[in-house]
């Protein structure tokens, strides 16, 4: 069935390669800590062609366990990358029109460098000797690869939830390099709610003593730390109204066992989700990125308007009304900025029961708006 | 091309009133049919405001800029004067209080738009005066039990309205579903539009 849905025009992308880009091999990379990283290296995938006048190229950001590989197959993938609904020949991203660049983050463990990267001073991995990152780290090293790729100026900057945190700190940062932006479920500071959510996954990780202050590299991983961390994730993921569609009160063996076992579906799916977990993704690198994004905050200070305004960019702004984790009100205080600043701007709520996974399975209103979105910023060049 | 035949007449006289490069934000712009128009038209600056699900993607499909909000609470942001004219064409009887609407929207724009169905026309007065009837006209097509229009007003209504309130009324436009109206609108005219201007809006 997946050969066949490769060789139908239409319908996705073939078979895709992540590459890598090294950067700051002598001048190194300062973090916003005041760190330097030298050299650093991030995964990333593309789809589609740059055009000659590279006015065409999207930077596509994904959410805190996301990788480089959004769209396509990877040889004997199961599924195909993250946001592959949404990005494709045809699709709201269309790659018949347009370059899409996706990169792992830095702090990653999905090909970038991060904590679970060889620190060259040790010829060990970096552990906890890795810096504190913030999401504008993410960002200029980002802005490395798409200096390294040949464009001057992206089309557009998109993502949902910690990738559309990314997407406005592109236009705050580098308001000269991006023509329109796309957050998505997301937010322009990260509120004290999603702090505690985050603070709560740490702790889960780093109270299981395989963790051993973050090296555990040779040993033990803080498996169970890490899955209990992804059980909470999944569930500020989701919706009541999801859950109980997809759940109910449904046990496991049709009747109550009165043991301790996972008996409810929903305990059932959350272990799994848990403990599958630590086969892609490093602990490690779960405390630095959920770091990243708490650190994440364009209000205090100026405020967003100050921050967007003159940026030049326009704005679609996506908010899904299940929501609970990035709730709408998040979005409309980006859109509330846009307005203040002057920006051309879009803000749509979209109708959902999914919750925050809403910005991942919800497609066909979303591609509605991005793909005429992408026209008329291709069009306004 | 074809979408100003579209256009209603009251519309019709909008796009006449809207100078060409102007920054335009309509209230309630729906589908937004008449900012596509504006933007087609007079190449005006547009912003839309739009409650509607549905309509929200319609307009977005059009190219425009559409914030997903409720009008009644969408202007705050504004600072005074950010338009220079502001759109409130048949949405001003469905807002929950019109008084701050306009109020508001005379503060962002330079002039405000107002049309809205009369519901002092000739065949609302037969039917309600005579008949008995709760009135459903060519501008007030609802059944009284599924309208979104809150408020029911007259012209006279309207322009009483503005002089105690020292909003000064520009121009007014008078039409019936087919035609201009000219000669005593509160009773021939089935809608109206209204150019006020904020200048010396208290």
């Amino acid at each position: 069935m997946k050969e066949e849905a490769l060789t139908q025009p239409g319908i996705g992308l073939a078979i895709v390669e992540t590459q890598y880009y090294t950067f700051a091999r002598e001048e190194p990379f300062e973090t916003e800590g005041g760190v330097a990283l030298s050299p650093v290296t991030l995964a990333y995938e593309t789809y589609g062609a740059l055009n000659a006048s590279k006015t065409n190229a999207i930077l596509v950001l994904h959410a805190l366990t996301g990788d480089a590989h959004a769209a396509g197959w990877h040889e004997g993938d199961k599924s195909p990358g993250w946001w592959d609904n949404m990005i494709g020949p045809g699709k709201a991203f269309d790659t018949d029109r347009y370059f899409v660049i996706c990169s792992n983050v830095l702090g990653g463990c999905r090909g970038s460098t991060g904590p679970s990267s060889i620190n060259p001073r040790t010829g060990r991995r970096y552990a906890l000797d890795f810096p504190l990152i913030t999401v504008q780290d993410m960002v200029n090293a980002q802005r490395r690869l798409v200096d390294h790729l040949g464009i001057g100026r992206l089309l557009s900057v998109a993502g949902g939830s910690m990738g559309g945190m990314q997407a406005l700190q592109w236009v705050a940062t580098y308001p000269e390099k991006v023509r329109s932006v796309i957050p998505v479920a997301t937010t322009a500071t990260h509120s004290p709610q999603q702090i505690a959510f985050n603070e709560v996954g740490r702790q889960s990780i780093m109270a299981d003593p395989n963790w051993n202050d973050g090296n555990y590299y040779d040993g033990e991983p803080p498996a169970r730390g890490l899955s209990v961390a992804r059980m909470i994730g999944h569930i500020t993921y989701m919706s009541d109204i999801s859950m109980g569609e997809k759940f109910g009160r449904r046990f496991k063996n049709s009747k109550p066992e009165f043991k301790f076992d996972p008996e409810f579906e929903v305990e059932g799916y959350l272990q799994y989700r848990g403990e599958n977990f630590i086969k892609r993704f490093d602990p490690n690198s779960y405390l630095y990125i959920t770091k990243a994004i708490d650190y994440f905050d364009l209000v205090n200070g100026q405020g967003l308007q100050e921050v967007l305004r003159g940026s030049g960019a326009r704005f679609l702004v996506i908010a899904f009304k299940s929501d609970w984790l990035y709730p709408a009100h998040q979005s409309q205080e980006i859109a509330r900025a846009c307005k203040r600043a002057g920006v051309e701007a879009t803000y749509a709520e979209l109708n959902s029961t999914w919750g925050h996974d809403a910005f991942l399975i919800e497609v066909d209103e979303q591609s509605h708006l991005v793909r005429h979105f992408l026209k008329k910023v291709m069009a306004s060049a | 091309m074809e979408g100003k035949n579209s256009l209603r007449l009251d519309q019709e006289a909008i796009l006449d009133i809207v100078f060409p490069g102007a920054t335009v934000l309509d209230l309630g712009c729906g589908r937004g049919e008449l900012l596509a128009a504006l933007v087609e038209k007079k190449g005006v600056k547009a912003q839309g405001i739009e409650i509607d699900d549905d309509a929200i993607l319609e307009c977005v499909a059009l190219g425009l800029n559409v914030f997903h909000d409720d009008i009644d609470r969408g202007l705050a942001e504004y600072g005074d004067e950010s338009f220079d004219f502001v759109i409130l064409n048949q949405t001003f009887q469905q807002v929950k209080k019109p008084d701050e609407v306009l109020r508001e929207a005379l503060r962002v724009g330079r002039k405000v738009l107002v049309g809205f169905p009369n519901f002092a026309v000739w065949s609302t007065r037969f039917q309600l005066g005579i008949r008995g009837r709760t009135p459903v006209t060519p501008s007030l097509p609802y059944e009284w039990h599924d309208t979104p229009n809150l408020h029911f007003l007259s012209i006279l209504d309207f322009v009483t309205y503005c002089r105690k309130n020292s909003m000064p009324i520009e121009r007014a436009f008078y039409f019936t579903s087919k035609r201009k109206v000219l000669l005593l609108a509160n009773f021939f005219a089935d809608t109206a539009l209204f150019v006020i201007s904020g200048k010396s809006a208290p």
